[in-house]
């Protein structure tokens, strides 16, 4: 444990302790309760337009019929599972190498919302897999990749919990989410390579999407509703996870008793 | 001995005689994967032309869970009377001990499996021709699996109990060495070149030997802190 934070600097205010203050806990934790609300509320917001959108609007697919809808959970769930590790993962990195509280505390709160997202895209990919593919499950290369993603979030979270130290915890699983970060390339092509029938992201970063325009809209609409809500979700994490490894601190003391 | 090369043999000769010491300990892994593969040909039809199609899926299964075994046992007892602690502050650079070690754990743990490897492969129903391959693939892919096994060695130091947890850790990671292991092997039970999936293994292996062992350093500090 280091040295208690107080919200009340009492250096004389240079810039250097001002950036320090920002990256303070105690101001973090103030800070992601006003950023949560504000995320949480536009998540609900985008939401409803999108599933509107994606339901009501959109035509059906010339192809699969109204099954193709699912699509507007499935994909931004995948995607925000794969953005959740990338953002697990520099957050571990932060705390491993520059000693950040914040970066523990965010590659922590990251860990259960990702597996969620995971846990969402496996199980919407499921539900479109029967009608389309005729079964729940096939031994795919994105099916399996994204179930390695689920055991990677699993692992994190079972050893930043089995270490007594919660620093130490930190570190360790903190070393584990780099290492899995090197591996999910690996992973994913050696997959692909191996089995494959997903069909390709029909929305690429470069280039026409091929994908019609009404369909599009709702869609890009509801990955955006996800990202808000995944950063509402780790920002209201990460308070939880901030009061726990700073419960001996002053400023928590203030806070739970008054 | 001042050189990190003297170092690096230093440390694996007496790694290789501790565990010369308890040789019942070195059969263990081996045992389990005799026990391991006839578990596999016991739970499914006997029928040769079937047991061909999983042969390399069960002998690489197994050679899977037998490294597993044995990395628990990696660092522990170094761990438990401190000379790991010591091991860490010699002025020899600190990767090329961990990789002394890992190195020794693979002779031990991983080269016994490379012998057995053909006599399974007969009861399996295996054909000769794809002999070579197997161990081929064996040799390139259990010193990858020691690695990235010791890396997760490391990190479960400071756990109470690690077996589970271990294992949690570490077969994600070992996902792609064993898609590409038994991949080369039943390239060349069907007679096709194997030679795509033996690059693949051979570019695991260096970058596992290139990235862990910095990163089982850093583990191993963490555990000790």
């Amino acid at each position: 444990m280091s040295a208690p934070h107080s919200s009340q600097p009492k250096r004389p205010v240079s810039e250097r302790t001002r950036r320090h203050q920002f990256g303070a806990p105690a101001h973090c934790y103030q800070f992601a309760a006003q950023w949560a609300k504000w995320f949480g509320g536009g998540a609900l917001l985008l939401f409803l337009v999108g599933a509107y959108g994606g339901l009501a609007v959109a035509p059906a697919d010339y192809q699969m019929g109204h099954s193709y809808r699912i699509l507007y959970v499935h994909a931004p769930a995948a995607w925000m599972s794969m953005f959740a590790y990338a953002v697990m993962a520099a957050g571990a990195a932060g705390g491993l190498i520059w000693h950040l509280k914040l970066g523990d505390a965010l590659a922590r709160a990251c860990a259960p919302v990702g597996a969620a997202f995971t846990v969402g895209a496996l199980v919407s990919g499921a539900l479109w897999g029967k009608p389309t593919w005729g079964a729940y499950w096939v031994w795919d290369a994105r099916l399996t990749s994204e179930l390695v993603l689920l055991f990677l979030f699993f692992g994190y979270s079972a050893l930043a919990n089995a270490i007594e130290e919660r620093r130490t915890a930190s570190s360790a699983a903190a070393i584990l989410a780099l290492a899995g970060l090197v591996n999910l390339p690996i992973i994913h092509y050696s997959v692909e390579w191996w089995n494959t029938l997903h069909q390709p992201a029909s929305v690429g970063k470069f280039g026409k999407p091929d994908i019609a325009i009404q369909m599009l809209i709702p869609l890009l609409i509801m990955f955006a509703a996800f990202k808000l809500y995944f950063f509402a979700a780790v920002l209201n994490r990460m308070r939880c996870e901030l009061l726990i490894s700073e419960r001996r601190t002053k400023w928590v003391r203030a806070l739970l008793h008054g | 001995m001042n050189s990190p090369t003297g170092a690096f043999f230093a440390l694996v000769r007496r790694d290789v005689r501790l565990a010369y010491r308890r040789r019942g300990e070195i059969l263990h892994p081996l045992m389990f994967f005799v026990v391991a593969v006839s578990l596999f040909v016991l739970a499914t039809d006997p029928d040769p032309l079937f047991l061909r199609k999983i042969a390399a899926a069960s002998l690489w299964v197994a050679a899977l869970f037998a490294t597993l075994l044995t990395l628990d046992s990696m660092f522990r007892q170094d761990f438990a009377d401190d000379f790991l602690a010591q091991l860490l502050l010699s002025p020899h650079p600190a990767a090329v001990l961990v990789l002394a070690k890992v190195f020794a754990h693979w002779l031990v743990s991983g080269a016994p499996l490379l012998i057995a490897a053909p006599l399974f492969a007969a009861m399996l129903n295996l054909p000769w021709h794809a002999c070579p391959e197997l161990l081929l693939s064996l040799l390139l892919g259990t010193p990858a699996m020691s690695l990235l096994g010791a890396l997760g060695s490391a990190l479960t130091l400071a756990a109470r109990h690690s077996g589970a947890l271990l294992a949690l850790l570490v077969l994600p990671l070992y996902i792609p060495i064993l898609i590409f292991g038994s991949g080369a092997v039943r390239a060349a039970i069907s007679g096709l070149d194997a030679g795509g999936e033996m690059a693949w293994l051979g570019a695991i292996l260096l970058l596992a030997l290139a990235l862990t062992p910095a990163g089982i350093v850093a583990a191993l500090r963490v555990s000790l802190h």
